[in-house]
């Protein structure tokens, strides 16, 4: 589920950093002008309970595979949605800066896709219906479960979108999704019984820690209209953003766009930074043709040109691909040397 | 499954890694998280079937190594450890993109090939820059650099806490999962029934210790704001770096320098 740095282009990348930010921002407002200071710590410290809990695995039923706990509807359960959303992004930078799970400029859309769904979907929407005013362990559980499940497939399809946007994996969006619904509906039913678990023991043994998130403080209350009006604007926003920048792949997701905008085809469909370093590039002319040689045989497979063209073409990136090859193993050596010369400079002044 | 125990070693041995002392580890950590994000911003941009492009990008990775005094073969096992989850993400690739790219001889490779192999340098490249970020920097100094570049208060306070008690809590979890193989006699699964108990133990003594800190820290004038003194300063080393090392980035990604060394070197020989 955590996206890494490698599948991702620039475009969605940043985009969804600007989103998240945006939402870290506010949601730090938020905890700052509701919160009794007595929140600080229990964010820090229940944000280091789910890092631990996520270590304990246990064994899911008849299958002989393990699983572990989610924890983003936990975490908004216990300290509603402002303050959870903020403790999952917490989670989920430690988790990309030392274990390598999501990469830095993934971050943005892991926080995206695991920390909004739980936060601002599944518990106001779906939990705190549910429950009502009246708790009762029986709705804890379904409310539980329930919203696991939802808060996952939403996060995986997100997942299947800002992949197919990005255009690195040849994925087709249909096969993506075929694959990643029905593979999160079985991780969110499992998580969803374990969730629902722990909110039952934490409500037999303590049930003033599930009152007091759930009670009658604004903290925890968040309003249906806000929510429906800052997804409205955010699905204009991303989905603005992406497609303007989307990439060549004629895809579902263009291809649907072009439709709709009913030009024959999309133009400006370039991301704005090989824009700008196409228009730099201009300016300095050298081999100008040789800075993006893969455009034009991307182009030819993607719009399936016939196949005298494409031999041609092939023949043609023959020659380039060779002094690409040499390239990369004379930097690639070049690089290896200079490391060990400057370890052995500093290694000897040390 | 990951061993509790080792994932905390590796964390701790991560970080004090950043307590070293190096020409990297000197300069100001704004300077180190902007390069690094740039880095991974130029590495990300390339399409999907570049490969030869990629390589003079791994001059940053490996003279940072180099200059701060890293175990190399600690961050490249690091490295390695993620490349088969790269492998995994990018292995349906060379099965829906069939198109012929590049013949070398008979050979015939497809565009699918070169994007799962450009995934796997992508990875490796985007990864190793993070951990040497981590490793020369630290955490916490990251943290209080990403404050200092806008990151609102609020949220690093939440970050350095949940980073302090990751220890405490990894090392109480440890001994409730030893505590109960000691008695569960051999059986290997933690099962369905006691999973939820154990967690929901963790969970109400995490609450509870939450409320004691809380406490202590209201005796000792905690306010909301954590303050800390801080020597480093954005001087002309940081000023050189960044600009050094994000023009060289413009220049890789601008001019594709592979595809001219590579040309003037045959070309030399024909």
């Amino acid at each position: 589920m955590h996206m890494a740095d490698a599948l991702l282009s620039p475009a969605v990348g940043i985009t969804m950093w600007g989103v998240t930010a945006g939402t870290i921002a506010y949601c730090s407002t938020k905890v700052k002008r509701d919160l009794d200071d007595r929140k600080i710590p229990l964010m820090g410290v229940l944000g280091a309970f789910i890092f631990a809990a996520q270590m304990i695995n246990f064994t899911i039923p008849a299958t002989g595979s393990s699983g572990h706990i989610g924890g983003g509807l936990l975490l908004a359960i216990l300290l509603g949605p402002y303050a959870a959303f903020l403790t999952i992004a917490s989670v989920l930078v430690i988790q990309a800066l030392f274990f390598a799970d999501g990469g830095i400029l993934a971050l943005g859309c892991n926080i995206f896709n695991l920390g909004i769904f739980p936060a601002f979907i599944a518990y106001p929407l779906i939990y705190k219906r549910i429950i009502g005013r009246q708790p009762s362990p029986t709705k804890l559980s379904i409310a539980s479960i329930i919203g696991v499940v939802v808060a996952l497939q939403l996060g995986a399809f997100s997942v299947v979108v800002e992949t197919v946007a990005s255009g690195i994996s040849a994925l087709p969006f249909t096969t993506f999704v075929v694959l990643m619904q029905p593979i999160h509906l079985a991780i969110g039913i499992v998580e969803g019984l374990v969730t629902a678990t722990v909110v039952s023991f934490v409500y037999t043994a303590r049930p003033e820690i599930l009152q007091s998130a759930m009670g009658t403080r604004p903290f925890g209350n968040i309003s249906v209209r806000n929510i429906v009006l800052a997804f409205l604007a955010l699905t204009l926003l991303t989905g603005g953003v992406l497609s303007w920048y989307a990439s060549e792949n004629p895809d579902g997701l263009e291809w649907s766009i072009a439709k709709v905008t009913g030009a024959g085809e999309v133009t400006g469909t370039e991301q704005p930074l090989h824009h700008v370093l196409a228009a730099i590039q201009g300016k300095t002319a050298f081999l100008a043709n040789y800075a993006f040689p893969s455009k034009q045989g991307e182009k030819a497979v993607t719009e399936g040109v016939t196949a005298g063209k494409e031999g041609q073409d092939t023949s043609g990136r023959l020659g380039t691909s060779v002094s690409g090859g040499v390239g990369s193993l004379l930097t690639l050596t070049m690089a290896v040397l200079i490391g060990f010369f400057l370890r052995r400079e500093t290694a000897g002044k040390g | 499954m990951r061993s509790i125990d080792g994932a905390v070693l590796d964390l701790k041995r991560l970080d004090l890694l950043a307590t070293g002392d190096s020409i990297i580890h000197r300069l100001d950590a704004r300077a180190k998280v902007i390069t690094t994000l740039f880095f991974i911003v130029m590495v990300v941009s390339y399409k999907r079937y570049a490969l030869a492009e990629l390589t003079p990008f791994l001059f940053f990775p490996v003279i940072t190594l180099a200059l701060s005094n890293l175990p190399i073969s600690y961050i490249l096992k690091k490295i390695a450890a993620i490349l088969p989850l790269a492998l995994f993400v990018g292995l349906f690739n060379p099965l829906f993109d069939r198109e012929t790219q590049v013949l070398l001889g008979p050979v015939a490779i497809s565009g699918g090939w070169i994007s799962l192999i450009s995934i796997m340098g992508r990875s490796a490249l985007t990864v190793g820059s993070a951990f040497i970020l981590i490793a020369t920097t630290g955490f916490i100094a990251v943290c209080h650099a990403l404050n200092r570049l806008g990151m609102p208060r609020v949220f690093t306070i939440q970050l350095l806490f949940l980073y302090r008690y990751i220890f405490v809590l990894t090392e109480e979890a440890t001994r409730t999962t030893r505590a109960r193989e000691l008695r569960a006699c051999g059986k290997k699964g933690l099962g369905f029934s006691s999973f939820g108990p154990l967690i929901g133990h963790l969970l109400i003594r995490t609450w509870a210790r939450a409320e004691r800190i809380h406490m202590a820290m209201v005796v000792r004038g905690f306010s909301g704001e954590f303050h800390s003194r801080q020597i480093n300063r954005f001087g002309h080393k940081e000023y050189l770096y960044v600009i050094g090392w994000s023009l060289v980035f413009i220049i890789l990604r601008t001019e594709d320098i592979t595809r001219i060394v590579g040309a003037a070197f045959t070309g030399i020989f024909s």
